[in-house]
């Protein structure tokens, strides 16, 4: 009988171009996201060489971290100019598709890639972006590569990599309501640190995974790269067929469920390493320092420091040991990026913004991930129910994620993010991150300060 | 660029993940080219609000300038997939990191630029820290020295030779081009 493999393997087997003893696999990636900050130095390298680019057709490229939220291009910022500059150029010359500012297929190319049928199970995915694990959700094996690797791909398709270790988070039981992926993402992480899934490829699997959308996984699998993980990934099944049934040509719909059984994990497959948690016990999280694994429950109090890193971490960000988590006041509120700024996301926070207002003094930015998602959340009717409640409705991209596009708080303000990191600085200098669910971003936009969203909830406008 | 040996003065940093937005922060990755990012080399570490620069930062130390081999805490390099950060690293004079572990894209990134990661563990990274006098780096051996201290480090085989002859992963990939040709057309069929 053949050993039983993992989704890993299946999906690296099926991309080994070539492996040679003592040399990594040269392995073949079936789709390449471009964006304009990770992208023109690759090009300029085929330039130099004069290659052209292998496979154009397997290319998909997109402006978002440089992009301002504001309508129409950065024309104040010559530097931010020159980048979409460049890649426009670039996908020109080489016959490369561009979603470019404005358009109306743009947008960050983790959310837009998947809304557009591109992401499928089976398929290995790269781009020059560390959050390239979010196409994971749908069986694919999707990983952050560097510049020069960039190039790699772009001149031959394919990649030096070893093969990642399996790695299995199991979650049983069902999130309670209030309680979301993006919660689930932050409780595995501090279970298991910013290093723990440092080379693996993770798979999340269990009941609770099982019963998340195609957005919730999205969350999930975006955020493995914070512990360590460059991959993440959850076996397609009806949830994904059925996401990808409204958004492929029934040819392309008939190819992919025919093929969707086989990329699951064969029965007594090992894993390298196992993790196992509950979901009936997570509370909504919230990050308490600057690494996503200093992460508790919202109804917490932020804890003892355990080392240096944990001291550093709470003189940067302000916070007493001992001090009740909820309640601590809060400057500014970001909903969006390829973590949360998918139209389920939006649909979450704007539930319980509905019939309410931002606190005063409180700056809320609502930045849809791409440009359907935006007229998705205008024809529902959630555009308005941000502008009413006082909150920023915006253009999309990567916005206050990454803070180099105009978008950013002024130091020492404390900003409740639904994005992915809470590094040093991420949102501008001295500026505190406190990672979180866009229901629990809501729910302290309308508090003023750290709060519970399940309080909201449980009380009418 | 190949690397055999190296002697240089040593910057320790043993604080753990120390991510890539450390290593550069993301404003200063808007441009186009690899070269010029010294100056945004853990910027705002090294500089105050006011545009000073930080006297706590050991980078502004007198002897910093110069020291190609950082000493640092375990996940160095996690976050975000920014090859800028080694570029940073390069333009600052640095050619070697010592560190427990890394972040997975931050260690290729480094393979493809010549910049040696060199794992050790981490009472062996607080003992060279610790140790005074200039640091002997030697990748023919997969041995580090300073003060009375010596350690072997063990290094996966290919990543070595790339290092160690200058290997081009580019060129690597684009000789195998026969087999890229035959993997698309087997898939057509």
């Amino acid at each position: 009988m053949p050993e039983p493999k993992t989704l890993l393997d299946k999906l690296w087997d099926a991309h080994v171009v070539a492996n040679e003893p003592g040399c990594p696999d040269v392995l073949y990636v079936d789709l390449h996201l471009l964006h304009e900050v990770t992208s023109p130095q690759a090009f300029a390298e085929l330039a130099g060489r004069g290659l052209a680019v292998r496979r154009p057709e397997r290319c998909l490229a997109t402006m978002d971290h440089a992009t301002p939220t504001t309508p129409g291009l950065p024309s104040g910022d010559r530097a931010a100019m020159t980048q979409l500059e460049t890649l426009a150029a670039n996908c020109r010359r080489h016959g490369i598709v561009l979603h470019a500012v404005g358009e109306s297929g743009n947008g960050v190319a983790h959310v837009i890639a998947p809304e557009c049928g591109h992401t499928r199970p089976g398929m290995t995915i790269a781009c020059g972006d560390s959050h390239t694990s979010t196409h994971g959700a749908f069986g694919a094996l999707a990983f952050g590569i560097g510049t020069s690797e960039v190039a790699q791909v772009l001149a031959t398709q394919c990649l030096l990599q070893y093969r990642p270790q399996p790695m299995e988070v199991a979650v049983t039981g069902r999130l309670a309501p209030g309680v979301t992926a993006k919660d689930l993402a932050l409780a595995v992480i501090a279970r298991i640190g910013a290093a723990g899934g440092t080379g693996c490829a993770i798979e999340y699997r269990g009941a609770a995974v099982a019963a998340l959308s195609m957005e919730g996984r999205m969350s999930l699998c975006n955020m493995s790269i914070e512990a360590g993980a460059r991959a993440g990934m959850v076996a397609p099944d009806s949830t994904t067929l059925e996401y990808l049934r409204r958004r492929l040509t029934p040819a392309q719909y008939e190819q992919v469920e025919a093929q969707a059984t086989c990329w699951q994990s064969d029965t007594g497959a090992r894993f390298a390493k196992s993790a196992h948690l509950d979901a009936a016990t997570l509370a909504p999280m919230v990050t308490w320092g600057t690494s996503p694994a200093q992460a508790a429950a919202v109804t917490g109090r932020v804890p003892e420091p355990a080392n240096a890193a944990d001291e550093r971490a709470l003189c940067y960000m302000k916070l007493a040991p001992g001090a009740a988590i909820a309640g601590t006041k809060v400057n500014a509120v970001f909903v969006g990026s390829c973590t949360n700024g998918r139209i389920e996301d939006l649909r979450a926070a704007a539930g319980l913004l509905r019939g309410r207002r931002v606190a005063p003094g409180v700056r809320v930015l609502v930045v849809p991930g791409s440009q359907r998602v935006k007229r998705e959340a205008e024809a529902e009717g959630l555009a308005q129910v941000f502008a009413q409640a006082g909150a920023q409705w915006r253009e999309p991209g990567c916005s206050m994620c990454i803070a180099m596009n105009g978008d950013s708080a002024a130091p020492g303000e404390l900003v409740v993010s639904t994005s992915n990191r809470n590094f040093e600085g991420r949102q501008g200098p001295g500026v505190r991150t406190v990672l979180a669910s866009p229901l629990t971003a809501a729910a302290s936009a309308i508090a003023g300060c750290i709060a519970d969203p399940r309080e909201l909830e449980r009380s009418q406008p | 660029m190949k690397f055999t040996m190296l002697e240089s003065g040593v910057l320790a940093m043993p604080r753990a993940d120390i991510d890539t937005d450390q290593i550069i922060p993301a404003r200063f990755l808007k441009t186009v080219d690899r070269k010029g990012l010294g100056q945004a080399a853990f910027h705002d570490w090294r500089m105050l609000p006011d545009g000073s620069p930080n006297p706590a930062c050991p980078l502004n130390a007198p002897g910093a300038a110069g020291a190609a081999v950082v000493i640092a805490g375990a996940n160095f390099g996690c976050g975000s997939s920014r090859e800028h950060a080694v570029w940073a690293l390069l333009a600052l004079g640095v050619r070697v990191v010592i560190a427990p572990s890394y972040g997975d894209i931050f260690r290729n990134n480094a393979l493809r630029n010549g910049l040696l990661a060199i794992e050790l563990p981490g009472d062996d990274c607080a003992l060279l820290a610790g140790a005074g006098g200039a640091i002997h780096v030697d990748l023919q051996r997969c041995e580090v020295a300073r003060g009375g201290y010596r350690f072997r480090f063990t290094m996966d085989a290919f990543a070595r030779h790339c290092l160690l002859e200058g290997v081009d992963a580019l060129g690597y990939l684009l000789a195998r081009s026969p087999a890229i040709a035959a993997f698309e057309a087997g898939r057509k069929s």
